[in-house]
């Protein structure tokens, strides 16, 4: 169980690429080879590239009748042996919660691209949001620790859809790359490395395939047609997939590893980027498209003569509590802007000694970097 | 005609949850006697199943993979292991509610797509595990859980609606029919497409005690005096087959 050195499937080399097309690009590069969908702006590019790209890599690609029936066929090949993957926006996101949590229940690795737009409902279906965070976080019922990453390049694009499989795949979870109209239709330069890691399925024939001796640990994962006589249920399960929905100590079981296996590694999982941090009295924590706005504002601010940083949060689940908290002991102000109501900020109040000021704007348009400028200004 | 069905039967499993009459225990056993008749090598069989008491007769009973999914997707979950891994052979058995209610949008679409997955569709006319609600099978007039004074709507013609929808086999039998529906079992699995077999299968517990079947025996009774052979039916005149239920092939690309 290790990360393994693969060739690039693209010729290494600098590509012009929008967004959507690099997080498709980073997908077949990671291995995947299923996918299906649904088309919804501002995500259709993804899905448009992959049934294109598919034929030349021996993938199986398929439209289906909505967005329901794309995660669960993506859960049904996920079982059948692949690294599977759907795409989709707002809407499909909330279409799709339910199969989420069956995911999550059974362990199985899969990924999901949300390409956000301004809601709720079908709100501006071209114009960019990133209200979904906290849906990502608890939008199934019940309790399971999703992981979320953040880009805020197109280069990200493309290595966090890489990064998203090989998470999936190790803690064999749901994983969502939560991205944005803004940076899915940005068109910028990816650098594709000749050589990339990816994580590849465990696989330990005759072991239980839904338990271990850790109470955090991730369970070998056979596939369908390995004579291994499968029991896949959505119900509560023993470690051979057993249904036991009137068995109280291990529906707690199965609950608490599977929470245990994502939030006890969190501190391997998280991905961070501190920008002058080591002197910082105000920290501006910022996340995808925005961190863009925040990044310039910040140099800005320390060009003015003010000692300003940047907490960018690559992974928002499981959420960087401890470097939160450490850093919220040290700074007079933490400053979130956000295309949202305040879905972060929250979290970081909850962690954070210091005070915390909020920017929220849910305009469909991106944050300005004047606008951050305008609000670090006020706190010096 | 008693014969040794035991291996295709999980050994961990000692026991059936279904109630005293339900004719789902008799769909398993016409269902493993096809698939012994045919051969069929268990360790390449996948059974999907949706939610609902139909949802557990392969799941955890067969001695295969198991797919137990969510309440209305398991041809959604099909298709997904089907595209992927064309070489299982793929099945999926659930409830009427299941697949054609909450899942028919993809019981649709499925048969448009005419992957060669077989369906095997429980139809015992009423939503059993959730305590006997009105179904969109429901005949008129039907005393539910929710329709006290009698279901207002028409059922589905599940064969009409998955034959127009472009499967390549379809075909209804009652389990009070065993001889027929076994072979309609075999006919199924042996169509290299996508195929379709409604059973109606008695619900004694919700449906049968609400509408004047005291007994699973009544039950069984009241399927046996409604079914007609599409050969009879074709004889009668509308007025005649109201209330009864046509059993027979309705469609088979190949014949």
């Amino acid at each position: 169980m290790a990360y393994k050195e693969i060739d690039s499937i693209l010729p290494p080399g600098n590509y012009y690429f929008s967004g959507n097309a690099a997080a498709a690009e980073g997908a077949i590069a990671a291995g995947c080879r299923y996918y299906a969908g649904y088309p919804i702006t501002p995500s259709s590019e993804i899905m448009e590239r992959i049934s294109v790209r598919f034929p030349e890599v021996e993938g199986a690609f398929i439209q289906m009748e909505d967005e329901i029936a794309s995660i669960c066929s993506v859960i049904g090949a996920s079982w059948a042996g692949a690294k599977a993957m759907t795409a989709t926006s707002g809407p499909g996101f909330s279409l799709m919660q339910e199969a989420i949590g069956y995911a999550a229940l059974t362990e199985t690795p899969l990924v999901i691209m949300d390409v956000q737009r301004a809601g709720p409902g079908t709100g501006q279906a071209t114009r960019v949001g990133s209200g979904d965070l906290m849906q990502a976080k608890w939008g199934s019922h019940g309790d399971y620790q999703p992981i979320a990453l953040s880009p805020w390049s197109v280069q990200e694009m493309y290595d966090h859809s890489i990064l998203a499989f090989n998470l999936a795949e190790q803690y064999r979870t749901p994983v969502f790359l939560m991205g944005d109209e803004a940076i899915g239709h940005l068109m910028e330069r990816v650098d594709v490395k000749p050589r990339l890691k990816v994580w590849n399925r465990f696989k330990l024939p005759a072991a239980p395939p839904f338990g271990t001796d850790q109470d955090d640990g991730v369970p070998p994962m056979p596939a369908f047609g390995e004579g291994q006589r499968l029991l896949v249920t959505g119900s509560t399960h023993n470690e051979w997939g057993i249904r036991k929905t009137d068995d109280g100590k291990v529906h707690a079981r199965l609950v608490d590893r599977i929470n245990n296996k994502v939030f006890n590694n969190r501190e391997k999982i998280i991905q961070t980027e501190g920008h002058y941090l080591d002197d910082a009295e105000v920290v501006v924590v910022a996340y995808g498209f925005t961190a863009r706005s925040a990044i310039f504002a910040v140099d800005q601010i320390r060009e003015e003569g003010h000692r300003a940083g940047l907490l960018r949060l690559k992974t928002i689940w499981p959420f960087a509590d401890h470097l939160i908290e450490k850093i919220g002991a040290g700074v007079k102000c933490m400053l979130v802007p956000e295309m949202n109501r305040g879905q972060i900020k929250g979290e970081v109040m909850k962690y954070a000694e210091c005070d915390v000021m909020p920017y929220n704007q849910t305009d469909g348009e991106i944050i300005h970097p004047d606008t951050i400028i305008r609000d670090l200004r006020r706190l010096f | 005609m008693a014969r040794d069905l035991e291996q295709y039967l999980r050994p961990e499993i000692k026991s059936t949850p279904f109630c005293p009459g339900c004719g789902h225990g008799i769909l398993m056993n016409l269902l493993l006697r096809a698939l012994d008749d045919l051969k069929v090598d268990m360790k390449n069989m996948l059974f999907v199943s949706g939610i609902g008491c139909a949802a557990w007769i392969p799941s955890p009973n067969f001695n295969a993979d198991t797919l137990h999914t969510l309440h209305g997707r398991a041809l959604a979950f099909a298709t997904g292991v089907k595209i992927f891994n064309p070489g299982l052979n793929v099945m999926v058995v659930s409830g009427d509610g299941d697949l054609t209610s909450i899942g028919g949008n993809h019981l649709i679409h499925a048969a448009r797509r005419n992957l060669d997955i077989t369906v095997i569709c429980a139809n015992n006319m009423i939503y059993g595990m959730t305590g006997g609600q009105a179904a969109s099978t429901s005949p008129l007039g039907a005393l539910t859980a929710t329709t006290v004074k009698g279901n207002i709507y028409r059922p589905f013609d599940l064969c009409e609606l998955v034959k127009g929808a472009g499967a390549a086999y379809v075909a209804r039998y009652s389990v009070t029919q065993p001889v027929a529906l076994m072979e309609a079992f075999k006919t199924a699995f042996r169509v290299d497409a996508f195929s379709f077999v409604e059973v109606l299968s008695p619900c004694p517990t919700q449906f049968g005690r609400r509408n004047s079947c005291d007994t699973p025996l009544d039950m069984i009774g009241m399927l046996q005096g409604k079914c007609i052979s599409r050969e009879e039916a074709a004889l009668l005149s509308k007025e005649d087959l109201k209330n009864r239920i046509i059993t027979g092939e309705f469609w088979n690309e190949k014949g």
